[in-house]
């Protein structure tokens, strides 16, 4: 029988079950220690290793063993300390000595709940397939029996709307000598013109000073120089007083989320703003983590963020799961959104933003009725966030297609489809086709698509993807200085860098969406519901969505 | 691509022109189909012009079907009029094509304008739930002093066989099409002119924006935004829904389906409307390419074009008859006798108007209004 001492290591995990192994060349490695310092979780380490070495000098064969001593660097194979498989040891190496490689066969679930604490990450949902409106195609190409419009020749209005539209019957006009007149003193609910792809809400705390601020920086340029009316949503946890009070706050969505943070000062600074904010979205749910509130954690509360979100440094910040000020749907659009209109003298479009769900249609059908309600908000399971439990990213929320265009057609048969914008969000450019998934969810029936993920990874090089790689958003150890508020580590991102990577994402997506619409014979408005355009070579998901099927 | 004809005179005329000037224009229509719209009736309707005529293609069964259902609505015939068919080769008759009008049920004498049109609206909708099925009864209009015929076939050979060129069939306002048709499948229901309570269009050209304006319209509460075998028949139900349901002057109908740019609003001195209206009815912007040929409840006529694709249309004539027409060509033949050089080529932002009786022409500009 074996001894005992031999079993010591039994509860060890071996490198297999780790979802990253480090190939680590000793040829290539110098030992200059870059890659040990850099690694945001310490899962390298330099160390020594002795090993046995035989050897044959001198002209014929004289095998001698050595014993031969020499720096190396090892995986650590502590669960806490896993590697993450961002990449930045190979970054940062000189020789291509190192990389991490994904290991498929990993167990990483099996076993990182130590002290009974969930895992918790940021990123977005770990599924790499395709998602749904990944696979949609543009099938309806107009050729002989129209002529195809030219992207590069035709004027595009490349636009949405942003606010409650009236119903044609219900607007106030009359007809004064052969021409339509406005009746004074009639109430219009506010509505934007807005780029169809926002930036979705990302707070200032989660996000990291340069961060944001390069995004900041990049909307104002593209409405001011480039035209393109893109708006951005703060996110819960305020904004920059300064911003706020400045005329470029009509380019920011001011979100309030159940914490409530940020509001205190916003609220104090509403006289002296120079301009609306482009619209106010009031949080119920996100798409990542149905169910949580935002969760920001103490080391990310420093003084610029304690001071913008007017609470105390290093604590953390957990928003409640809900408003804990409601108690019913009915008060929730009551209450919240009159209030808020209430508060800009009803000069903003106030909406709610929840996270897809199966009973996203009764939220839907109580904000139709109300008149102050200015969209719906949904944010589907591939939506991203900074800190939540992986069980939530991973297993909880609604695909964000059928979301969507359940709601259209409700708005169809009740004939309010252009009254109540539908926005989608949770996912969009996945997988790199923005332009693709905004079309493609704008033909379904959304006036526009929200992106948070996508921005970061294409304007800020963020290292997450579907195969948990890095998603280190909660930790404040962001090595790309994207969602960290240590100051060593965002000072990696130039603010400059981002904001003209933003530019150039809007200015791409733009283009892009003409080449989509160009062929299918659309321009002058946004094609909103055109879902004769889209096929899809799977007939289950066109039943669902109510297109067709083409293989 | 469709073929359009549209005259309008101060004098009755057969719908004979239309089709030889359609005729003239053959090479863009591939025989597929006619479509007839008389406003403003003659001949043997002259004396009936309060009478609603149900113009459509009944079986035997079908005919005796809505006998029987009108017979229970309380109408009663007033006049009937049936086309004396001639055999052409490769037009198949079908049972009996029928122009009936009417007289209102008696508790209907004594109604108003609107509430008759809903009355008619309804009874043919529901004669063409009845029908619609079995194809034992095609409906296509229901109204005073309107006159519908349809049929497959090459549009000179359907007159002959409806025996255009000898009857005394004869208006004041006749649309015609000749189709153009993507698909041999063809379905009465799909062929232009489209009508409903006095307003009547017909289109050619593809909407690419069709879906989106067909579920606006549905939307709507009207019973009578419904059909829709052709992308064209929301032209119809736009023209209606403009004038009609909001009560916009004929020319917001061009506002709607081609709105605007923001900036271009700015020029206009009815600037808050058009920013409201471009929002509320955004759905029923259309892309085009299309010319759109239609006619009002007052017998004005009127043409506008799509804003960026633009289909052909020329429109000219002399005081008391002016033609519409897809192609110039068709204008020649239809009114030889006008100043050409006075024909008018409506651009993106033009609703050329003809006023009632053919009195005038005048363009409307989106822009300079």
């Amino acid at each position: 029988m074996e001894p005992a001492a031999t079993l010591d290591n039994n509860y060890d995990l071996t490198l297999q079950d780790f979802p990253y192994t480090i190939n680590w060349r000793e040829d290539r490695c110098t030992r200059c220690g870059r890659c040990t310092a850099v690694c945001p979780v310490k899962a390298i380490e330099p160390t020594v290793h002795t090993r046995r070495v035989v050897r044959s000098e001198g002209g014929g064969p004289t095998p001698a063993v050595q014993r031969v001593t020499s720096q190396v660097v090892v995986q650590v194979q502590d669960i806490d300390r896993y590697c993450t498989g961002c990449g930045t040891c190979a970054m940062v190496c000189p020789t291509e000595a190192i990389t991490p490689r994904y290991n498929s066969h990993h167990r990483f679930l099996f076993y990182k709940n130590k002290s009974g604490a969930p895992y918790r990450r940021g990123g977005r949902r770990n599924d790499p397939s395709p998602s749904t409106v990944d696979q949609l195609k543009f099938t309806r190409i107009s050729m002989l029996t129209d002529p195809a419009l030219d992207a590069g020749r035709h004027e595009f209005n490349i636009r949405t709307l942003l606010g409650r539209n009236l119903p044609p019957e219900k607007l106030p006009l009359r007809v004064k000598k052969g021409k339509l007149v406005k009746i004074e003193g009639t109430f219009i609910p506010p509505v934007r013109e807005i780029f169809p792809i926002r930036i979705g809400g990302m707070s200032i705390g989660a996000l990291s000073p340069h961060m944001w601020d390069g995004l900041a920086m990049a909307v104002a340029y593209l409405n001011e120089v480039e035209g393109l009316p893109v708006v951005m949503c703060t996110g819960e946890g305020g904004i920059p007083p300064s911003l706020l009070k400045s005329r470029f706050a009509k380019y920011f969505i001011l979100q309030i989320a159940s914490g409530y943070f940020g509001w205190d000062e916003i609220v104090h600074a509403i006289p002296e703003m120079k301009e609306d904010p482009a619209a106010i979205e009031i949080k119920y749910g996100q798409g990542a983590k149905p169910g949580d509130g935002g969760l920001l954690m103490a080391y990310k509360v420093l003084k610029l963020i304690s001071e913008i979100r007017g609470v105390p440094q290093f604590v953390d910040l957990a928003s409640p799961p809900t408003h804990q000020t409601k108690y019913s749907i009915e008060e929730a659009v009551a209450k919240m959104i009159q209030a808020m209109s209430m508060a800009w003298g009803f000069r903003v479009p106030v909406y709610p933003k929840i996270s897809g769900t199966k009973t996203a249609q009764a939220v839907l059908n109580n904000l139709a009725r109300n008149p102050y309600a200015a969209a719906l908000c949904i944010d589907g399971e591939d939506g991203g966030t900074g800190a939540a439990y992986n069980v939530s990213m991973d297993k909880m929320g609604h695909p964000i297609a059928s979301n969507i265009r359940d709601c259209y057609l409700d708005l169809v048969k009740q004939g309010k489809q252009n009254e109540l914008p539908l926005i989608a969000a949770g996912g969009m450019g996945k997988n790199g086709n923005l332009a693709a998934n905004t079309a493609a969810m704008i033909m379904l029936g959304a006036s526009a698509v929200d992106i948070g993920k996508y921005i970061m990874q294409a304007a800020a090089n963020c290292l997450g993807d579907e195969y948990n790689r890095c998603n280190l958003c909660n930790t404040g150890r962001c090595p790309r200085g994207i969602t960290t508020q240590d100051p060593r580590l965002y000072r990696r991102l130039d603010p400059d860098m981002v904001a003209q990577r933003v530019v150039d994402v809007f200015r791409t997506a733009n283009i892009e969406l003409k080449k989509i619409f160009a062929p299918l014979g659309r321009s002058t408005e946004l094609p909103i519901g055109m879902s004769d355009g889209l096929s899809v070579s799977n007939q289950a998901i066109a039943e669902r969505l109510k297109i067709s099927y083409a293989c | 691509m469709c073929r359009l004809s549209a005259i309008t005179s101060n004098r009755y005329f057969s719908p004979i022109e239309n089709i030889l000037a359609l005729e003239t224009m053959k090479e863009g229509h591939d025989g597929s189909g006619l479509g007839l719209m008389l406003k403003n009736l003659g001949g043997e309707f002259e004396d009936l012009k309060d009478h609603p005529v149900l113009s459509g293609i009944c079986s035997d069964n079908g005919l005796t079907m809505l006998d029987d259902y009108m017979k229970s609505r309380g109408f009663s015939v007033k006049h009937m009029w049936t086309p004396k068919i001639r055999p052409v080769p490769g037009i198949k008759k079908r049972g009996h094509y029928i122009a009936k009008a009417y007289a209102y049920p008696e508790n209907y004498q004594d109604k108003t304008m609107a509430e008759k049109e809903d009355l008619l609206l309804r009874t043919r909708l529901e004669l063409r739930a009845m029908g619609e099925a079995d194809e034992s009864i095609f409906v296509f209009s229901f109204y005073p002093d309107v006159l519908t015929l349809k049929e497959v076939g090459d549009p000179l050979e359907v007159a002959e066989f409806f025996g255009l060129d000898k009857n005394q069939l004869k208006a004041k306002i006749v649309l015609a099409q000749g189709r153009q048709n993507t698909n041999y499948a063809i379905y009465l229901y799909a062929c232009h002119p489209f009508f409903m309570q006095g307003y009547g269009t017909m289109t050619n050209g593809e909407n690419t924006a069709f879906v989106p304006i067909r579920e606006f319209l549905t939307g709507r509460g009207n019973p009578g935004y419904m059909g829709y075998n052709s992308d064209s028949e929301v032209f119809a139900h736009i023209l209606h829904y403009t004038c009609r349901t909001l009560g916009y002057p004929l020319t917001y109908y061009k506002d709607i389906i081609t709105p605007l740019k923001s900036d271009e609003i700015d020029r206009r001195s009815d600037r808050e409307a058009l920013r409201l209206i471009k929002k509320s009815l955004r759905p029923l912007c259309i892309d085009g390419p299309n010319c759109v040929i239609g006619f009002i409840p007052d017998g004005s006529v009127f043409m506008v074009q799509d804003a960026k694709k633009l289909r052909p249309g020329a429109v000219g004539g002399v005081r008391g008859r002016y033609a519409l027409m897809s192609e110039e060509c068709g204008v020649n033949r239809a009114i030889p006798e006008r100043n050409q050089s006075e024909d008018i080529y409506p651009m993106k932002y033009d609703m050329v108007i003809v006023t009632p009786n053919a009195e005038e022409i005048t363009v409307w500009n989106q822009l300079q209004h």
